[in-house]
């Protein structure tokens, strides 16, 4: 659905007296397959806006290619324009003008016709749970309805691909939940959808791969699941008393599933293996061969924190 | 086909707005009302006219031609609302052509400047002032034509500077000289010549002098082809100027 080769570009700013190029994106490669939602994680200032925006057309990369849903980005914006759907971070919606007025305007500017423009508009409205407020000035809507208004001019067109920047920044848990769930349902419905987010949980549970990007560049991807398992493995904790700690050692050095195993001062052993889930069982049943009772078992996972601080050498949360 | 349909709903959009606020149209038309009860009354004396119609036939052209000039260079001030509130951005994701997006906000300045621009006038016939109907429809051309320059004008360099902060100085600048050089206050035959050589340079007195001749019936005077073709031309130019602005990155 989208391609990426080698996208560049670098603003200039001024400091003082000194013109300064900055390398705001520096080379992405990208690969996002249909029906796919794929989020762009990173810090704030990692260059992901600025993809999004060269991807949506706002502003027109300084080198590389791309085909967005067929259409190539460089040769012919106009048509990549009619295949993609864009919702900017900031918000796109007038205060004056009420939900029902800007999704009829937002369906008429893609060329659609006055009465389409306007069952549309109602459908919308329905699907988002808006029909209430539908004919209310946008300043008297909450944040979450807002940002419901904003995703449904994003889609009104019905579009191949939405770009969503930071849909949730801003918003309650509970308005967060639902715009996930709403997300979810852009999918169902058979679109692609590109997040960008710094949020980890986010990118972790609702997007089925991840691009992490940092300083202008992707420093990894593929599925949360792969990246995390990339980094360590999981990690299963083994509690036990001090006594029966160099027995239970012995017993499960060498099994095929431990890749390394690590002893607790205060009792208790630390297996790295591959996958959790599989390793478990494997080791209860060990633990009992070998006659030795067990106090506690923890299952331990990366998390994508981790696999940001392996590839930048920082934490997510503190940048 | 498409440019027509996008810039007409551009249109409809704007002047919908405009419609459930149209406070704004009459605060735009209270200054120059001022004016021309305030005002204009010292001009029989002051331009030694023989009557106070003859007065107010130079004064309300000038007073139009000012309207048309400030109603449009403040035009940028809502754009960098818009802007703000990622309206303009929304608009360029999809394919609506970019001279309409600036067209369409344009040419509803320019109707709602001819709006003042009628009530004035229907004004001014209280006082006396005459006009022939097809005089007076040719200057409501000249002013529309620079209310369609100076929106135009107006929206690119908002589009530019993105800031309130850096536009209202700037408008300021500007129209303080065009507005002292096009003699619509009072009319420039009285400047001394190294001043009407400076105003010679301004497309606006141009436009001035065009307007007045025709509000003295002078439709044969070359000041009216002239103050025509003039603000024509800049109008032709700041549009396409302005609709490159839209075309290009906003950030």
């Amino acid at each position: 659905m989208i391609e990426t080769r080698g996208l560049r570009k670098s603003f200039r700013s001024r400091a003082g007296r000194e013109t300064k190029t900055v390398d705001a994106v520096r080379g992405v490669n990208l690969e996002v397959a249909e029906g796919e939602i794929f989020g762009f994680l990173g810090p704030n200032g990692a260059g992901k806006t600025t993809t999004l925006r060269m991807l949506a057309t706002l502003i027109e990369p300084d080198g590389g290619e791309a085909t967005i849903a067929g259409a190539d980005l460089r040769k012919d914006p106009a048509e990549v324009r009619r295949r993609i759907g864009y919702v900017p971070q900031g918000g796109s919606t007038w205060d004056e003008s009420t939900a029902r007025e800007e999704l009829v305007l937002h369906a008429r500017m893609y060329g659609i016709g006055k009465a389409d423009a306007q069952r549309r508009a109602a459908r919308a409205l329905e699907a988002f749970q808006l029909t209430e407020y539908a004919d209310r000035k946008c300043k008297t809507y909450s944040g979450g309805q807002r940002r419901r208004v904003e995703i449904a001019l994003g889609i009104i067109h019905e579009p191949k691909i939405v770009f969503l920047d930071e849909p949730t920044t801003g918003l309650d848990p509970q308005s967060r939940a639902h715009m996930w769930d709403e997300i979810r349902r852009l999918r169902r419905d058979g679109m692609t959808v590109f997040i960008t987010t710094h949020y980890l949980d986010e990118a972790d549970a609702l997007c089925d791969r991840i691009a992490i990007m940092d300083n202008g560049e992707v420093v990894a991807e593929g599925t949360p699941t792969e990246l995390k398992r990339e980094i360590s493995g999981d990690v299963v904790l083994v509690g036990l008393d001090l006594a029966a700690t160099p027995q239970a050692a012995q017993a499960l050095d060498g099994e095929p599933y431990v890749n390394k195993l690590e002893t607790a001062d205060e009792g208790g052993l630390r297996l790295y293996v591959d996958e959790g889930a599989t390793a478990i069982p494997q080791v209860l049943r060990r633990l009992d061969q070998a006659g030795l009772d067990l106090r506690s078992i923890e299952l331990h996972r990366p998390s994508l924190d981790d696999v940001f601080l392996t590839k930048t050498g920082r934490s997510l949360r503190e940048s | 086909m498409k440019f027509a349909r996008d810039t007409w709903l551009i249109f409809q959009r704007q002047t919908q707005l405009l419609l459930r606020n149209p406070v704004w149209v009459f605060v735009g038309v209270f200054q120059p009302v001022m004016y021309l009860l305030l005002f204009a009354p010292l001009l029989k004396p002051a331009l030694n006219a023989p009557t106070q119609a003859a007065a107010y036939k130079i004064f309300v052209p000038g007073l139009l031609v000012l309207l048309a000039i400030f109603g449009g260079l403040f035009q940028g001030f809502g754009l960098i609302a818009e802007l703000r509130a990622g309206v303009i951005e929304r608009s360029r994701v999809t394919p609506i052509s970019r001279l309409a997006l600036l067209l369409g906000r344009s040419l509803r300045d320019v109707v709602s400047l001819l709006v003042q621009a009628v009530i004035i006038t229907l004004l001014a016939l209280l006082f006396d002032l005459r006009v022939f109907i097809g005089d007076l429809l040719l200057a409501y051309l000249m002013l529309a034509l620079i209310a369609l320059m100076t929106s135009a004008v107006s929206y690119g360099v908002a589009l530019k500077v993105k800031s309130e902060d850096a536009l209202a100085p700037l408008m300021n600048t500007v129209a303080q000289p065009v507005l002292l050089l096009s003699g619509i206050l009072l009319p420039l035959t009285f400047a001394p010549g190294w001043l009407q050589a400076i105003a010679d340079w301004n497309p606006f007195s141009w436009a001035v002098d065009g307007t007045r001749a025709l509000f003295a019936g002078d439709l044969g005077s070359d000041k009216v082809w002239q103050g025509l073709t003039i603000t024509a031309v800049l109008a032709a130019l700041g549009v396409v100027w302005a609709a490159r602005q839209f075309a290009r990155s906003v950030r």
